[in-house]
């Protein structure tokens, strides 16, 4: 089935209706249970939980499930226009090295004690940015920006930026290392407004941007000859998609940690129910992969009853073998 | 008229020339074939023509005007190219890539209207691919899947169509048959039409004008019958052969003979 504007708006209001229910439900789960007739109330603007409720949903858990929707999104999203633009079925929103520039800066920022935002976040999109910049002057050819070259720097800066965070880790004998693992694993644990404030702009900018170029996607997910052939100014599309992409996801990066698997996983799943078409897979890994997150978000509440686990945890132990299945049944 | 002119046009990928001082003219009306040896430039000069290369020396002009200079959508309203196989990584369905070559027709965001659907549906049962519309494009045979391509070559409605070995992975019927049609579409179309291919008969049979290349240069260009000599193949090709005239068409038909054993 193609993709037509009245199969797009159908399939997006589904995943719409799941990602609500995946957030009143995310709403009732943590160390504090709550009712769920009671957080729909309070979403209706009728006051039916204690004070103290009434902060543990907007303060706690509200921001918590939003940015992880936010991230999820963004990972989601990415993981789509890196694959469809390295015509690679396994490239990830990290490939380029975003996460290892971001996890140097990150924990530089948690040794020198700094406060998780802006202090932590501001010096990983820092690093962040200064990978993406490092990438696309390593790729630059005398005439356009190779995919293999791309593929390889990324590899190459992350197994770089990995060996400088173990570095640093071995250095570090007290109590941050705690932090710096939790951050590395990916954690919405202390979640604020702010935070989600930073990165809404990101996500709304970059995708509207990107769903723009869903067409050219299609065609760059064929080939680049192709896609020139058919009309493509393939060259600058390229540029301008890997960069904006990288920068959005240095932003979730920067605010979230490094949850793997999401941005891997929402894309193929959907590819194989949905389809290739950019123009539905793009709004489709956006409305899941929020949805995926915050799911896995809630599971790691609920999963330890003391303490945190990291939803890196998570998303991978769901992730990988359900993973495995689609592939296989889809082999079969 | 003139729709595609390439003038001393000489191009390299590093440091040796693939092409060298190429001259060559195709009007509308006309369909042209290209032969000569494996390596000796066939795919690099339809690059170079259809602007993804950029010569070194030389100039390649589409409609009077620097290929260079075309807004690449523009010119895919009005060129199409069939490729050498390319891999589908990503399940697309026959129907969706069809539909591909009415993308530079498209406004921005604009979706496939009816039109586009009539046309692609029409250039698919040219292809006779219609059946397949919702199969895979990774589950097609070769065959089947050349035919796609050049059903989304013939969606753009092009003025000008290049296609490099469209006859492939083709059996009998439907390298006879693509040749067939892509004549019609010349004739009745005023299409320009430039076609590499090893299949010399076929070629000879169909094409207006054949030209042999070798190691970069023309070596001679015209009717097949002035092109179709073993004084031009042998050399170029490095075998011995017979050329007769087919029973059938008329045109001349070649057979290679094997090296004779040197003592």
């Amino acid at each position: 089935m193609r993709a037509t504007p009245h199969r797009i708006l159908a399939t997006s209001f589904l995943l719409l209706v799941i990602l609500i229910v995946v957030c009143l439900l995310s709403f009732t789960v943590g160390p504090a249970e709550l009712d769920l007739r009671a957080v729909l109330a309070e979403m209706l603007g009728k006051s039916r939980l204690v004070e103290m409720g009434r902060t543990i949903l907007f303060r706690i858990r509200m921001p918590r499930v939003l940015l992880g929707g936010l991230v999820g999104a963004i990972l989601a999203v990415g993981g789509v226009v890196f694959q469809a633009l390295l015509r690679n079925p396994l490239a990830e929103p990290f490939i380029l090295g975003v996460s290892g520039g971001a996890g140097f800066g990150a924990i530089i920022g948690i040794l020198f004690g700094w406060a998780l935002f802006p202090g932590v976040s501001a010096v990983a999109f820092v690093g962040g940015l200064f990978t993406i910049g490092l990438i696309m002057a390593m790729a630059r050819g005398r005439f356009r920006i190779h995919t293999n070259t791309l593929l390889l720097s990324g590899v190459i800066v992350n197994a770089f930026f990995s060996a400088a965070i173990m570095f640093l880790i071995s250095v570090t004998k007290d109590h941050r290392i705690h932090n710096v693992f939790h951050w590395l694993m990916g954690d919405f644990g202390l979640s604020t407004f702010k935070e989600i404030l930073f990165l809404g702009p990101f996500l709304l900018v970059g995708f509207v941007l990107i769903l723009a170029a869903a067409r050219s996607l299609n065609l760059m997910a064929i080939g680049e000859e192709t896609a020139l052939y058919l009309g493509v100014q393939v060259e600058y599309v390229k540029k301008s998609l890997l960069i904006l992409t990288s920068v959005m996801v240095s932003a979730a990066v920067c605010v979230s940690g490094i949850i793997g698997f999401v941005g891997l996983i929402i894309p193929h799943v959907l590819r194989l129910v949905l389809g290739s078409d950019h123009r539905l897979l793009l709004p489709a890994s956006l409305l899941f992969g929020a949805s995926f997150l915050i799911f896995c978000d809630m599971l790691a509440r609920a999963v330890t009853s003391q303490g945190e686990l990291p939803v890196g945890v998570i998303t991978a132990i769901c992730g990988g073998p359900f993973f495995i299945y689609l592939l296989r049944r889809h082999r079969g | 008229m003139i729709l595609l002119k390439a003038r001393n046009v000489s191009f390299r990928y590093q440091r040796d020339w693939v092409l060298k001082d190429v001259n060559f003219t195709l009007n509308r009306g006309e369909l042209f074939g290209l032969i000569g040896p494996n390596g000796s430039g066939k795919t690099t000069f339809l690059k170079v023509i259809s602007g993804v290369l950029t010569p070194q020396q030389g100039e390649v002009l589409f409609e009077d005007r620097t290929i260079s200079s075309w807004n690449r959508n523009r010119l895919a309203q009005k060129m199409a190219m069939v490729s050498q196989e390319t891999p589908f990584d990503f399940p697309f369905s026959v129907l969706e890539v069809v539909l591909m070559g009415r993308y530079p027709h498209l406004r921005a965001l604009e979706f496939e209207g009816e039109h586009d659907l009539a046309i692609a549906k029409e250039t698919m049962g040219l292809l006779e691919v219609l059946h397949l519309e919702n199969r895979l494009m990774s589950e097609l045979s070769g065959g089947e899947r050349q035919r796609a391509l050049v059903a989304r070559a013939l969606s753009q409605k092009p003025v000008c169509l290049l296609m490099d070995e469209p006859t492939a992975f083709l059996d009998l019927r439907h390298q006879l048959d693509l040749f067939i049609l892509t004549r019609d579409l010349v004739r009745s179309g005023g299409l320009g039409a430039l076609v590499i291919s090893h299949d010399i008969n076929l070629a000879a049979q169909f094409c207006d004008q054949l030209i042999l290349i070798d190691r970069g240069e023309i070596v001679v260009q015209g009717p097949a019958e002035r092109v179709i000599l073993p004084e031009h193949l042998e050399p170029v090709y490095g075998c011995r052969l017979v050329v007769d005239r087919s029973p059938v068409s008329g045109t001349p038909r070649v057979t290679p003979l094997p090296s004779p054993v040197d003592s």
